[in-house]
């Protein structure tokens, strides 16, 4: 297998030069209200931080397309698994409270 | 001592035979070439890493709902736990993560030396990551702040803060970093064994699989606390 594609050097201190930048930004913009941008900003780098491991320190990039695609669904269902809870637990302080008249309708028609 | 196993005349033999065999070193028979075990075997890997994310994927989502039900708990109790701590854990992990990138790319071109060197690295740092945490560990144990019967909550600057919510924040922080640590206990084991492996000449450039699985575990975990730090450390 000498014909895998071997990085250069220079590739992986420039992943790690970029990944301790973001771990060092990342606690940077806690220190900034930005409100509820906050968290996505934080989730925004620690995704990216991700992506940079997952293409060059595991070689997805330069791997088979299956390999890619396996990493691919691991995410892609977390993100399944959170957008459909959370757009529940997000939502449910939305709603108004029912009136009190629906809830006693029960009662009325008895 | 590695040093004298690894010129050992043995080991300069059976590295001798190995490359003289080159394309059929560690292929098992079932498979037509080395390229293909090789493919296998990483495909293998990355369909358990998949189940793994799916596993912390559980934990993420709890700690999600968690969250957002008890917004003010989790900011006061996330702002207990030590950011400069954390940071140097991280930055420490991903050190690690590099010292294991370049391990497989030492396997790659077929230098057994310089792969205990960066598995040795590796090692180290992973070691000052978890003693780092055993010490944010024990520091919260003594602020009654581990959940059971010995949690106590009574924070002067949070007096408005139900103790009761603060638990479930630090429940999930024991259990998500618990379970992070203990994955990277059982990565270091299995680098012993991988040391063992290239000691006895049975890694070199042209079979180095179970040093890039290695690998792929290695950073699968890094990956994991890159969205950990954050989510715990930072919300405060």
């Amino acid at each position: 297998m000498s014909d895998h594609h071997i990085l250069p050097l220079k590739t992986y201190f420039l992943i790690f030069g970029a990944l301790i930048f973001g771990t060092f930004l990342t606690v940077a913009v806690t220190y900034v209200d930005l409100g509820w941008f906050n968290t996505p900003l934080a989730l925004l780098i620690a995704g990216t931080k991700a992506t940079l491991v997952i293409l060059y320190f595991m070689h997805v990039k330069y791997s088979h397309k299956l390999v890619g695609l396996f990493a691919f669904t691991g995410f892609f269902f977390i993100i399944i698994l959170l957008a459909l809870t959370l757009q529940d637990y997000y939502t449910r302080g939305w709603q108004e409270p029912l009136p009190v008249d629906f809830l006693d309708l029960g009662q009325n028609l008895k | 001592m590695v040093i004298q196993i690894l010129k050992s005349p043995q080991t300069q033999l059976r590295r001798k035979k190995l490359s003289d065999t080159a394309q059929t070193v560690g292929r098992q028979h079932h498979f037509e070439t080395a390229e293909q075990q090789y493919e296998s075997a990483t495909l293998g890997m990355w369909a358990f890493i998949a189940q793994e994310i799916l596993f912390f994927g559980g934990l993420f989502g709890g700690y999600c709902v968690y969250r957002n039900l008890y917004t003010d708990a989790f900011r006061a109790a996330s702002s207990l736990l030590d950011i400069p701590l954390g940071t140097f854990n991280t930055v420490v992990l991903i050190g690690s993560s590099l010292t294991m990138a370049l391990a497989v790319r030492c396997a790659q071109q077929g230098r057994p030396k310089a792969i205990i060197s960066w598995i040795l690295a590796t090692l180290a740092l992973g070691s000052v990551f978890l003693v780092v945490k055993y010490f944010e560990y024990s520091h919260k144990w003594h602020d009654n702040l581990v959940p059971g019967a010995s949690f106590e909550w009574n924070h002067p600057e949070f007096v408005n803060v139900f103790g009761g919510n603060v638990k479930i924040f630090f429940s999930f922080y024991f259990v998500m970093t618990g379970m992070h640590a203990l994955h990277m206990v059982i990565g270091a084991f299995l680098m012993f064994w991988l040391i063992y492996k290239v000691m006895r000449g049975q890694i070199n450039e042209h079979y180095y699989t179970p040093v890039e699985n290695m690998g792929l575990y290695w950073h699968f975990v890094d990956i994991v606390w890159i969205f950990l730090f954050p989510l715990l450390y930072l919300i405060g």
